[in-house]
């Protein structure tokens, strides 16, 4: 595990290379914090209502934070934030708690103001003292995981490994998740239903019926979680919970899991963007808040580099990841995510078919393991390559767990020689962890021993990729459209990443949007950005 | 070359051998091996051997079986669809769009419904392609509108409509509780309705789990499945599209 404590690079990489690089991740990264900075989205809004404690919906399924924050913005518009009019409204004795103010508002019989003055004073106090009450909920939530780890005991090694379950129906998931953490996995992922991404609420309550994925919500992640520390008591093993923020309602998934403290999260700063056809602005200041949140919660992020090498080629794309990966890295820090907190994507993609295919995986994943020797990397196994032929997939995942082996990845998403045949079924699921426990007993301290040839195949292309990375991010910090935008928009705008073309003023949830008035004031941002 | 009567090839003509796996919601015992043996004979496989067991979870078991079985296939039985019209190279394929069309030919694809896999329509669409061919961006001759992921009916008629398709391509990945046939359905019902026959674009869908032989059931002109390249995909479009009008409805 302590492979790269000497920090000399096994791959001849020059730490001026590094340094450039990081530099200009910086440099492409600050505009779209200042950017971020500069605006709310109605799920930063709802978010905070969350944090204060407004949860359930109406009987229609409506959460009572979107029918407040709406009410809200038609009174008094988005750019100033909901704090100061709803507490606003509770000081006039408009409702005696949220709740009761949410269902006034919605049948109609508030109105909204922007106080001023004392007004304004005593409305941002309110706030702030209630959002505060659902911070100190995170902070115990992540306390409370300390000392579980510290009583039953934590993952045995690393890396961790990683199942999914995806059933669409939460008590369906939570014996098939008990099961999997018996069977070995250290990490559990509950694929959330496929379209819940676009969708701008986040559903109430504990959900039976989904695509090929469970909706994710606050009372799915409590029991879940609950299921899990049953398990994870009864294993002598602390087994983590992973779930989605992401899509249009990130910030507020973001603060459901802090609240029901979920270990790790897919958290990408510019997937929703590619694949989702979300808006880029909306996107970035969604993420921003809901990694001051993971920071916060002690969650650890995994970022989704994976997913560009499954719509561009895995070698002529390499350095998309690494340049990705370096951003996702900027954006995480000024977060106030810690390096333990960054689950950096990449996967083994590569098609079989190509001379060296092997030779290049690990070139890539020695690569990122270089850059990034704190963060727990997050490796995914190959999708794309996997055809139905079982037996040759099963071979191909036995050398996707040699590379992660030799390069020291710290969460291992369990490939399934199964994958684009059916989901996993028992027997599938028992011989993937067979196999990756052979390459980690057979080959687990191969590290030791391999060292690439500082002039040979790998560490070439290792550095190749990373010259073209930093060719990549210089391109995109000279980037430049009509109106101005930060160079990342116009770039995304370009389609350079994933090869999808994603202007700023296009997509889905802009209107969703706000630039914040001078007197806009949120108690969760200010409380998560004290130090 | 003649297709007689065969049966499965092991390493010795006409020995029938098939190997099966399978798990039994039962503890590894000699009575499960017992049990799985009969499921094997019950199957047809005589003599079953079962080559190995293990136990997964609690009171699962799972098999590896060997064995012979005793039937015969007859191949001269077999309906498939057959491709049906000839394998136009790009250039081949833009020639025939621009003597017969005057130009370009408008495609409009995407993935609807909630599925949010765009590994299949980008795989026929996007420049990058499928198994070493170009997709349909790459054709000079059409003008191709990848819509995306999780794009509903109304906006994907909506898109056909704006861009003046002439086919559209629909991709389908998820098949929970046969997502895949409710929503091609839906979206040539919608197209009926929206459009005179006569002016419907071309509908195809593809995906991994449909069946090449349900088109006319999912009222689309064609399905493609696992394994169809863009160049196939280009090749019937224009096929379909550019067939010169017969003398008779000339008037």
């Amino acid at each position: 595990m302590a492979l790269t404590k000497k920090r000399t690079s096994q791959l001849g990489i020059d730490k001026a290379d590094v340094r450039k690089a990081r530099t200009l991740a910086r440099q492409v990264g600050k505009p779209i914090v200042d950017l971020a900075t500069q605006h709310t989205t109605v799920s930063v809004e709802r978010a905070t209502l969350r944090l204060a404690g407004l949860g359930g919906a109406d009987p229609d399924g409506t959460p009572w934070v979107n029918r407040l924050a709406d009410a809200v913005r038609a009174d008094v518009e988005l750019e100033h934030g909901v704090s100061l009019p709803v507490w606003d409204a509770l000081l006039r004795g408009e409702g005696d708690d949220l709740l009761t103010l949410a269902q006034k508002a919605a049948a109609g019989s508030v109105t909204f103001r922007i106080p001023a003055g004392k007004d304004a004073t005593r409305a941002r106090a309110a706030s702030r003292k209630a959002v505060a009450a659902g911070i100190k909920q995170i902070d115990r939530q992540r306390t409370a995981r300390e000392r579980m780890i510290a009583k039953v005991g934590d993952a045995p090694s690393k890396p961790w490994i990683y199942l999914i379950v995806a059933t669409g129906d939460i008590m369906e998931d939570i014996p098939q998740a008990q099961a999997a953490a018996r069977e070995g996995a250290d990490v559990i992922a509950v694929i959330r239903s496929t379209g819940q991404s676009l969708l701008d609420f986040v559903p109430e309550g504990a959900t039976r019926e989904g695509f090929a994925g469970t909706y994710a919500t606050q009372e799915n992640f409590r029991l879940m979680r609950a299921a899990l520390d049953e398990t994870s008591r009864e294993l002598g093993r602390y087994v983590r919970l992973t779930n989605y923020a992401s899509g249009l309602c990130m910030p507020e998934i973001a603060a459901l899991a802090g609240l029901e403290r979920l270990d790790m999260m897919l958290n990408d700063s510019m997937y929703g963007i590619l694949f989702r056809d979300i808006n880029p602005i909306r996107t970035f200041v969604d993420q921003r808040f809901s990694r001051q949140v993971h920071a916060r919660a002690g969650i650890i992020i995994n970022t989704g580099e994976d997913n560009y090498l499954t719509t561009a080629d895995a070698v002529e794309a390499a350095h998309t990841v690494t340049t990705s990966q370096l951003l996702n890295e900027y954006f995480a820090k000024e977060a106030g995510l810690e390096d333990w907190q960054l689950g950096l994507g990449h996967a083994f993609e590569i098609d079989p078919e190509v001379p060296d295919s092997f030779r290049l995986e690990l070139a890539h994943a020695m690569l990122a393991r270089e850059l990034f020797p704190d963060a727990p990397l997050k490796w995914m196994p190959p999708t794309r390559h996997m055809t139905g032929d079982i037996f040759k997939g099963y071979l191909l995942d036995g050398f996707f767990n040699l590379v992660g082996a030799m390069t020291g990845q710290g969460i291992l998403l369990v490939g399934m020689m199964t994958e684009a045949v059916v989901t996993p079924w028992i027997s599938d699921r028992d011989l993937a962890l067979q196999n990756v426990r052979y390459v980690m007993n057979a080959a687990g301290n191969l590290h030791e021993d391999f060292h690439p040839s500082p002039d040979g195949f790998i560490a070439s292309r290792a550095r190749e990729v990373l010259g073209e990375a930093i060719t990549l991010l210089q391109d995109i910090k000279d980037d430049r459209d009509a109106a101005g935008d930060p160079p990342l928009l116009a770039a995304i705008a370009d389609g350079t990443f994933g090869l999808m073309k994603r202007p700023a003023d296009k997509g889905r949830g802009l209107d969703g949007v706000a630039k914040k008035a001078a007197d806009y004031y949120n108690p969760a941002t200010e409380i998560l950005e004290t130090p | 070359m003649s297709t007689g009567l065969i049966r499965p090839y092991g390493d010795t003509t006409g020995d029938g051998m098939v190997q099966l796996s399978f798990t039994l919601p039962i503890a590894h015992s000699k009575v499960a091996e017992g049990a799985a043996a009969q499921l094997a004979n019950k199957m047809g496989m005589d003599p079953a051997l079962v080559v190995h067991a293990k136990p997964m979870g609690e009171g699962f078991t799972f098999f590896v079986v060997y064995g012979r079985v005793n039937h015969l296939v007859d191949p001269s039985t077999v309906e498939v669809v057959e491709r049906d019209y000839p394998l136009l190279t790009p250039k081949e394929a833009n020639a025939a769009i621009k003597s017969s069309l005057r130009r370009r030919l408008v495609v409009v694809g995407g993935c609807i419904g909630t599925d949010a896999h765009t590994v299949g329509i980008d795989a026929i669409l996007n420049i990058k392609g499928f198994a070493g061919e170009k997709g349909l961006e790459y054709y000079r001759e059409l003008k191709v509108v990848n819509l995306g992921a999780q794009v509903s009916v109304p906006q994907l008629v909506e898109a056909a409509r704006e861009e003046k398709a002439d086919a559209v391509l629909v991709s389908q990945v998820v098949t929970q509780r046969d997502a895949h046939l409710l929503n091609t359905r839906e979206m040539s019902a919608a197209f009926r309705e929206a459009y005179p026959a006569a002016k419907r674009p071309l509908l195809v869908v593809g995906g991994p789990r449909f069946d090449e032989t349900m088109a006319g059931e999912l009222g689309v002109d064609r399905v493609f499945t696992r394994g169809t390249t863009p160049g196939e995909v280009a090749s019937f479009i224009v096929h379909r599209l550019t067939r010169p009008t017969s003398g008779e409805k000339a008037s």
